[in-house]
């Protein structure tokens, strides 16, 4: 249920700008990698590409090569809303839907799939996903209340729940605890730790304590100057980007001497 | 507003050595008597609406009064007057307004609702842009112009429908016995539909497009299509707002006036054959008809009817509302 990403030269585009340049990267099944650097230099943007969620936004387009599991995510024949169902999305802001339970929160995707799923086949799911998503004990007695009365960390956690209730290969996190409190955000740390064991999972993150506490391999993102193109600088184990990088721009990122 | 500008009685005017705490100081009171006024004038231009309110109900209660009050022998002497009360009056046009109109959103809503998705999320910019702006402009023509296209044209095109639909569906009581021509509370109802729409139209788009951008993308990510994501996200979001939209247009449809005036062949029946003429008569529309050759108690009469269609448009609003509010903590507002 995990399965592996490869890109190669990839060029993201908004209209004529050019966002992000020349990505190649490795990112292996059952793994957190996380991709860290100065804002503003293409980690959101390249992470949209994995699933094709950048193509909502009107003008952007990619060129280049992803591959997951050898498969092409950008075949002609390939629809992105097949990709996205294997390909999960946490974003930066919790986002559940207002207008539905907690429950129906968990089941919205899988709802989608248009499958008819007998009643406690649903509430298994319900339970199975919240569990994973560290969430169940807070919630169990409530699930018919809406999302939205949880708070921030419980609301990021039911939005992992979401996610992962469609059972994808690879889940994408784009700053999930940039919006939370210290606790929350140790909540949320301690569920990718486990997530990892079953899922392939690319984390965003300006926090380099927690690219360094959560995952197994890091990519470094910079930026030459405004208006100039992202570039992947250097991709290692977490141990090694941390302690002994080979790029002076790592170096001086990590050690917070820029950024 | 030259309150507002003032300084207040008390605070003595700046030393020019001091002057820049002077005018801080002075800045903070003029906003202080500002927000003040404006509280004042807020709470006046309030005030002020349900006094109207209370005039507007009033005036129809006193007038109506008459009416109200009168006995069967006194009603007969108006000469239009049928049933013996003014409730048995006022019943079969409540029923016509109510059906006339509820049948009239039957039919705008879902076009409506239709119409506003295709703007706010299939349309590429430049045509949503143009249709807006159309939609608008069908907003604005006087319901008499409706009318008269309802009458001498939409009529016409009408029957063929109608005769179809009666032939094939007569079965259904609702649609038997067609008679030509179309000059039934169907009819009307397709006119005051045409009239409503854009008002149900606009104000549903602007709810759609106020679909948090947050909520559509987590649909997206879900492996949603377009349209599934506007099940999932933009139509749950919207649903109050097109609830407080469809109000507005039958509120619209519930007072207009001229347009079924010229379509409908007037009857005073409880009826639900909606193809036939001579069946049903909306309360807007028999006061208009009927005033010209009232006086005394027949105006009072209709004043008691007027009464009624208040009273129908306070409970939808009423009914909007609650309907608004009980599902309030599940909308996207918080
Ligand atoms: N929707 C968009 N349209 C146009 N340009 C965008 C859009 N989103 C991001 N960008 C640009 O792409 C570059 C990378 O942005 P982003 O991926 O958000 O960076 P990061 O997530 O690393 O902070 C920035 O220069 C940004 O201005
Ligand atoms: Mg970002």
């Amino acid at each position: 249920m995990s399965k592996r990403i490869d890109v190669a030269d990839l060029d993201v585009y908004y209209g004529d700008f050019l966002a992000v340049e020349g990505v190649t990267m490795a990112i292996e099944p059952r793994q957190a990698t996380a991709l860290i650097g100065p804002s503003g230099c293409g980690k959101s943007t390249f992470l949209r590409t994995l699933n094709r969620m950048h193509e909502v936004i009107p003008g952007a387009r990619v060129t280049g090569k992803a591959l997951m599991d050898g498969q092409d995510l950008y075949g002609a024949d390939v629809d992105p809303v097949t990709v996205r169902r294997q390909i999960g999305m946490v974003f930066q802001r919790p986002n559940p839907f207002p207008t539905m339970s907690i429950a129906d929160n968990v089941l919205a995707g899988v709802r989608l799939n248009n499958r008819r799923m007998p009643k406690d086949a649903q509430q298994d799911l319900i339970e199975q996903s919240l569990r994973g998503a560290n969430l169940w004990n807070e919630v169990k007695d409530r699930l018919a209340l809406p999302g939205s009365s949880l708070s921030g960390g419980q609301q990021q956690r039911l939005c992992i729940a979401r996610a992962i209730a469609v059972k994808p290969q690879v889940l994408l996190m784009d700053e999930p605890c940039s919006a939370l409190d210290p606790i929350s955000t140790l909540a949320i740390e301690d569920l990718i730790a486990e997530l990892k064991s079953d899922y392939t999972i690319v984390i965003v993150t300006h926090n380099m304590q927690q690219a360094a506490r959560v995952s197994d391999r890091t990519a470094f993102f910079n930026i030459a100057g405004t208006g100039k193109p992202g570039r992947l600088i250097e991709m290692d184990d977490t141990a090694t980007m941390f302690s002994s990088p080979r790029e002076q721009a790592t170096e001086d990122y990590i050690s917070g001497r820029f950024g | 507003m030259p309150v507002t500008t003032t300084p207040p009685r008390g605070v003595p005017d700046p030393a020019p050595s001091r002057a820049d705490a002077g005018a801080a100081v002075r800045a903070a009171s003029t906003g202080r008597v500002a927000s003040r006024v404006f509280a004042g004038l807020s709470t006046g231009a309030g005030l002020l609406i349900l006094v109207t309110l209370a005039a507007v109900a009033a005036f129809l209660l006193i007038r109506a009064w008459p009416a109200l009050s009168a006995s069967p022998e006194e009603l007969e002497t108006v000469s239009w007057f049928t049933g013996g009360s003014v409730a048995e009056y006022v019943a079969p046009l409540v029923f016509g307004t109510l059906l006339a109109s509820v049948l009239a959103l039957l039919l705008a809503v879902p076009v409506s609702i239709g119409i506003a998705l295709f703007i706010s999320h299939y349309a590429p910019r430049r045509l949503a842009q143009g249709l807006g702006y159309l939609i608008d402009l069908l907003a604005a023509i006087p319901s008499v112009v409706y009318g008269l296209w309802g009458a001498l044209w939409l009529i016409g095109q009408l029957d063929p429908v109608f005769t179809w639909l009666s032939s094939t569906l007569g079965f259904v009581p609702l649609v038997a016995d067609y008679q030509a021509p179309a000059k039934n509370i169907m009819s009307a109802s397709v006119v005051l539909a045409v009239m409503i729409l854009p008002i149900i139209t606009a104000v549903s788009r602007e709810v759609f497009l106020q679909t948090p951008r947050l909520h559509e993308e987590a649909s997206l990510a879900l492996g949603a299509t377009r349209w599934e994501m506007v099940r999932q996200a933009v139509l749950p979001f919207g649903r109050s707002g097109v609830i407080s939209a469809s109000m507005l247009g039958l509120g619209r449809a519930l007072g207009e006036t001229m347009a079924v005036l010229m379509v409908i062949s007037p009857g005073f029946l409880f009826s639900f054959f909606l193809l036939r003429p001579g069946q049903h008569q909306t309360i807007a529309a028999n006061i208009a008809s009927k005033f010209p050759e009232s006086s005394g108690l027949g105006v009072s009469v209709l004043i008691a009817t007027g009464l009624a269609l208040f009273v129908i448009t306070f409970v939808v609003n009423l009914a909007a509302r609650w309907i608004i509010a009980r599902r309030a903590e599940y909308s996207g507002a918080n």
